[in-house]
């Protein structure tokens, strides 16, 4: 039982929580001791997430960290834990913005500023959970574990509709999982019929076949579950009800980390498990995404509220991603890895950035802003580089995972990826109409000719994301290496009783003359 | 490590980057206005002195083995899809980079004297260090993708420095047209890359360095997509991102709003630099169109049109620098027009001459408003010669130059392409050509007479700028006149080894050169008395709504934003937003059922009333039916 403290990834799910159980011994007056142990629980668990970065063998496709503990042996249920590179490097993205988005909550959060850090710390020890586990069982508990935290950050510490959006987003999501759970059994006890062995782990199943009217209903009810997290065009209406309403970090995360695992969920169970199922599916699903792409930068196009239009921005960013996954070509699923973390990184700085300006104006429309460069230069800086981020400028890492994406993707979707380079048009459209109405221009109004500019503590938690913004645009093989044996594995497996492998897929757009 | 590697291309984009960061970062407490300026024209002027000694290691190796390359890292490397952070330099890449880094040295050193008192003195000058590394990242690239950051990047630095005076809104807004603007022809670019990587990929080529390019482009020859040869729409695609780059038909219309930026910015980026990007790409692609004549074609005609149609536009223009706004454009339909007829190395002659005498034209202009205290209406001006005589003998070597005077360098690069464009294009766009010639030399002419001849029709005191104006003018403007000349011979020899044997000149061509001088000199002529209030004004009543037709710029800004930006606009508001996100998914979809749940809830729980006679008669019915279905 030591391995539970000893194995960096079990101790990376029980550090968080064990923070949390801790703080809920601090007395709720004592605002220092709660805020700044928050600050050094999410810390401590970063650098524990780095020891992982270090000790990965970015060479191998293979489960690293393994630990597996046996839990009801009798229906072959274990907390097991193992990471590869996908998995390693979303679990690095939750440890790296959780101490930001604890910065971020200082002057935000107010009110039982107790419950708050607890609420955070719980939702990182399950967020991490859902990305290390093994096995389909641990697998859920954590997925439904993560809903409880982030329902109580949306529903009380979340602006005025938050009853509404909190409700949305715990029923919406709900419902996708209670047909998730019905298909993990399922899928456990056509397992235990055919081989007469009960298991719910996940490579266990990975291996196991299932027949094609199986495969068929079984990945109907995960992709369903999964297309509402990430959330694919038209299931994303909680979306920008829950970011509108979600406080800043609850925003962060919900954009950087938890839309993710809808992806997540297509990488590791989804297509891997019912790869039959999946092959009919994949291009109707990268479509939903290319779809996502355009409906979702056009409608943020429309939006007055800069939530709401980051909101839709994430509809088309993951919709991008969506088109990687679905294409199953190496560069287009590595990219797809990649754009994962990116899209966290710069719409997590968004958000903050739209805390920043909220915490001192208590608005988000776009109107009531105007000329902040002038007021605020060090703000109107970080927020054209995030902004560039966003759109996929070249040189900075949002254009990386883009190109990678497209590219790839191109391959075997010519037209959906065609299609999708409108999103490259868009995203300029409506990012930078946002930027210019809030940042260029005079100042129109009286109220914020006097803003300070960024303060010693919002630099902290904005300048290690610009880091990593250049970082990943000018040299992002340390984190393609690491996700591309993973990708190959994930290819390996959707082809495995499909398709020809991806070696011989052929570019179906030309034909060729006869010589 | 390759025979032909030259570790030190990677300092000619060094030194513009640090003078950026150091501007960037430290600019405005540390180094203050003089270092500040000083600092950045240094970096410059470093990167020029490196590029002029790689260019001198070039030329000392003999012509067929002139390619120096750096590779520095590889820059991604996904499994089937691998870019190297990869320079070379080779004549091409040569030529342009010594004409980016000379300019923008001369362009800089005016600048410290135009930017003076600027609240935003050190930003400016890191936003110029930024734009020169990423021109420079343009020419230097070994690949189309790290081109591409080249050709997105100058794309920003041209939006931040149109911008560069934020706070009038309608400076912000040009910036942001041109940056869209901009996308919508790089979303063309990119998907003309994406299907060369994946057509060359299907056949085995899974290199996209130019070397590997040329060697793989005759394989998508037999390939036919959509009834077009493939290398036809690939070039087709790319074209497409060069029109917006490069301001062509249809997507022209950012560059004359462009000129919100300060006027030394409109001179390097939006006259000498960042615009010939897409002439540069066709000539570093020549492989790839030299296999398509169709999208010659289109090249060819697209920029004849483009070069009349702004010709046109420039004729009645009264802001001094809209007149050479659309003078640009038309110019780089020329070089446009070179490159459709196949003559790559034409239109990078053009490129040069055009970017020293447009430029100077810009940088004349700049001093101008400088001394008129920012007025740039040239109806308000007039007899300047006096007050600013300098900047008046500058201006004429660049009016004389773009008018194609004989000798000057104008005439020898223009004179080539139509000669070329008679050979390929025949006389009816060759004759387009010539008729825009002669409207060139009216409109320069125009712009000459009304700024600097006459009488002044305004009050405004003018003064003549300073040296560190002056000096650079002056530099410019030599290359203007005796730029041509030197250049005529040598340049295509430097390009083009194998094809540069000097062909006798045929009485053809001596006949066509005398015809396109002629229209030129005639179009200078034609200006004197047509500029008079007189005749002007007799004109201007006689063809009125021709005038306001041509004066509003054939309305065609007007007509995109009715035809494709208000309507898409309406589309994502009304239908998208409205009516399926707000009416259909969440109205119907998600709070349907919830009301409906709701609605069936409140209606079961009428039925908890608790009155117990009820409850029995259900008890009662459930049993019976019960026994009705197990008996």
């Amino acid at each position: 039982m030591t391995e539970l403290i000893t194995n960096p990834l079990s101790l990376l799910v029980l550090l968080p929580a064990a923070a949390a159980a801790a703080l809920l011994l601090v007395p709720p007056e004592r605002t220092g001791a709660l805020k700044y142990g928050a600050l050094a629980a999410t810390l401590l668990a970063f650098a524990v997430s780095l020891k992982l970065w270090t000790g990965f063998d970015p060479a191998s496709a293979a489960m690293q960290f393994r630990l597996d503990l046996p839990w009801l042996p009798s229906y072959g249920i274990n907390y097991s834990l193992g990471i590869d590179g996908i998995s390693l490097l979303m679990i690095m993205l939750t440890a790296f913005l959780m101490p930001l988005s604890v910065l971020a909550s200082f002057n935000y959060i107010k009110e039982s500023r107790r419950a708050y850090y607890v609420c955070l710390l719980l939702l990182e020890a399950a967020m991490i959970g859902v990305f290390a586990a093994l096995d389909l069982f641990v697998f859920y508990l954590f997925w439904e574990a993560m809903l409880i935290p982030m329902y109580f950050l949306i529903g009380i510490w979340g602006g005025p509709r938050r009853i509404y959006s909190a409700l949305k987003f715990f029923i919406y999501t709900m419902a996708g999982s209670v047909l998730m759970l019905a298909a993990i059994l399922w899928v456990a006890s056509s397992h235990h019929a055919a081989s007469g062995a009960w298991t719910f782990s996940i490579p266990a199943l990975q291996a196991a076949t299932f027949t094609a009217r199986v495969q068929f209903w079984l990945f109907a009810a995960f992709a369903l579950a999964f297309a509402v997290k990430v959330p694919l065009f038209p299931f994303h209406t909680w979306l920008p009800d829950a970011h509108v309403e979600a406080p800043t970090a609850g925003s962060v995360l919900l954009a950087g980390v938890l839309l993710k695992m809808g992806v997540y969920g297509y990488l590791r169970l989804a297509v891997p498990l019912f790869p039959q199922a999946a092959a009919r599916f994949a291009p109707w699903l990268a479509a939903l995404g290319v779809v996502g792409v355009i409906y979702g930068s056009l409608v943020a196009w429309s939006q007055r509220d800069m939530k709401k239009m980051v909101a839709y921005s994430s509809v088309a960013h993951l919709g991008i991603v969506m088109l990687g996954v679905m294409a199953l070509e190496p560069a287009a699923v590595s990219g797809a890895v990649l754009q994962m973390v990116n899209h966290g990184l710069s719409t997590g700085a968004l958000f903050l950035l739209v805390g920043v300006l909220y915490e001192r104006r208590h608005t988000r429309l776009i109107e009531d802003y105007g000329g902040l460069a002038k007021v605020m230069p060090g703000f109107a800086a970080v927020f054209m580089i995030v902004t560039l981020s966003s759109v996929g400028l070249p040189g900075l890492n949002g254009f990386i995972g883009e190109a990678l994406i497209l590219f790839g993707s191109f391959r075997v979707y010519p037209w959906l990826a065609g299609a999708a380079v409108a999103g490259v048009v868009l995203g300029a459209v409506y990012m930078l109409g946002m930027y210019q109405q809030a940042v260029f221009g005079p100042v129109r109004h009286a109220e914020n000719k006097a803003l300070p500019d960024l303060s010693v503590r919002e630099w902290l938690y904005l300048l290690p994301i610009l880091v990593f913004i250049v970082l990943i645009g000018v040299w992002p093989n340390p984190f393609l290496k690491r996700a591309l044996p993973a990708s190959d594995a994930y290819i390996g497996l959707a082809h495995r009783q499909a398709a020809p492998p991806a070696a011989d897929v052929k570019l179906s757009l030309g034909k060729e003359d006869a010589k | 490590m390759d025979a032909n590697s030259y570790p030190l291309l990677k300092w000619i984009l060094a030194a513009p980057l640090a003078g950026f960061l150091l501007n960037g970062f430290l600019g405005k407490r540390l180094l203050g206005e003089k270092a500040g300026g000083a600092a950045a024209s240094a970096a410059i002027l470093a990167s020029f002195v490196l590029a002029a000694a790689a260019f001198a290691h070039l030329l000392s190796l003999p012509p067929e083995a002139r390619l120096l390359r750096e590779t520095l890292y590889s820059w991604i490397s996904a499994g089937t899809f691998g870019v190297d952070a990869a320079f070379r330099f080779d004549p091409l890449s040569a030529v342009m980079a010594l004409i980016v880094t000379g300019v923008s040295f001369l362009i800089h050193v005016y600048s410290t004297g135009y930017m003076h008192g600027d609240a935003g003195y050190n930003r400016y000058f890191a936003y110029l260090n930024l734009f020169v590394f990423f021109m420079l990242t343009l020419v230097l690239a070994d690949n189309p993708l790290v081109m591409f950051v080249g050709w997105e990047g100058v794309g920003l630095c041209s939006y931040l420095l149109i911008g560069f005076w934020y706070e009038d809104p309608e400076k912000a807004s040009a910036g942001k047209k041109a940056f869209i603007t901009n996308r919508v022809g790089d979303a063309g670019f990119l998907v003309g890359l994406m299907l060369l990587s994946a057509l060359l990929a299907s056949k085995g080529v899974p290199g996209l360095d130019f070397a590997s390019l040329e060697k793989g482009a005759p394989l998508l020859s037999g390939i036919t997509i959509l009834g077009i040869g493939a290398p036809t729409l690939i070039g087709l695609l790319l074209f497409f991102g060069a029109t917006g780059k490069s301001a062509q038909f249809p997507l022209y219309v950012w560059l004359p709003d462009a000129m919100a930026g300060p006027t030394p910015v409109s001179a390097l980026i939006h006259a000498a630099t960042m615009v010939t990007a897409g002439v540069y790409m066709l000539a570093r692609l020549h492989f790839l169109y030299e296999l398509a004549p169709r999208a010659l074609e289109v090249v060819l005609l697209t920029g004849a049109f483009t070069a009349f149609f702004a010709a046109v536009i420039g004729l009645l223009q009264r802001d001094i620098k809209k007149v050479l706004a659309y003078s640009t454009v038309s110019q780089l339909g020329y070089m446009f027009m070179a490159a459709g007829a196949g003559a790559f190395s034409a239109s990078i002659f053009h490129l040069a001459t055009h970017a020293f005498f447009k430029a100077l034209l810009f940088l004349a202009a700049g001093s101008v408003i400088h001394g008129m205290s920012g007025e740039q209406d040239m109806f308000k001006m007039g007899g300047l010669r006096k007050e600013l005589p300098f900047t008046f003998l500058l201006t004429a070597a660049g009016w004389l130059a773009i008018a194609g005077v004989p000798g000057l360098s104008g005439f020898y690069s223009k004179d080539l392409i139509l000669e070329k464009v008679f050979e390929h294009g025949g006389p009816l766009v060759w004759g387009l050509g010539v008729l825009t010639a002669a409207l060139t030399a009216f409109y320069t002419t125009r712009l000459f007479i009304l700024t600097f001849l006459r009488e002044r029709r305004s009050q405004t005191h003018a003064h003549e700028s300073p040296l560190s104006m002056t000096l650079p003018m002056t530099a410019l403007a030599l290359l203007a006149v005796a730029g041509g000349f030197l250049l005529k011979d040598r340049l295509f020899v430097f390009l083009d080894p194998a094809h540069a044997a000097p062909e006798a000149p045929s009485p053809e061509a001596a006949k066509l050169m005398f015809i396109s001088v002629a229209a030129g000199l005639a179009g200078i002529a034609a200006a004197f008395p047509l500029t008079l209030p007189k005749a002007a004004n007799f004109l201007k009543n006689s063809m009125a709504q021709f005038h306001a037709f041509v004066f509003h710029k054939f309305y065609v800004d007007e007509l995109y934003d009715l035809a494709v930006i208000r309507p898409l606009r309406a589309f994502s508001n009304r239908v998208l937003f409205h009516a399926v996100d707000a009416g259909l998914i969440d109205g119907l979809g998600v709070n349907g059922p919830a009301k409906a749940s709701y609605a069936a809830g409140r209606l079961l729980a009428r039925v908890q009333n608790g009155r117990l006679d009820l409850y029995a008669l259900v008890f009662a019915i459930g049993v019976a039916l019960m026994l009705y279905f197990v008996i």
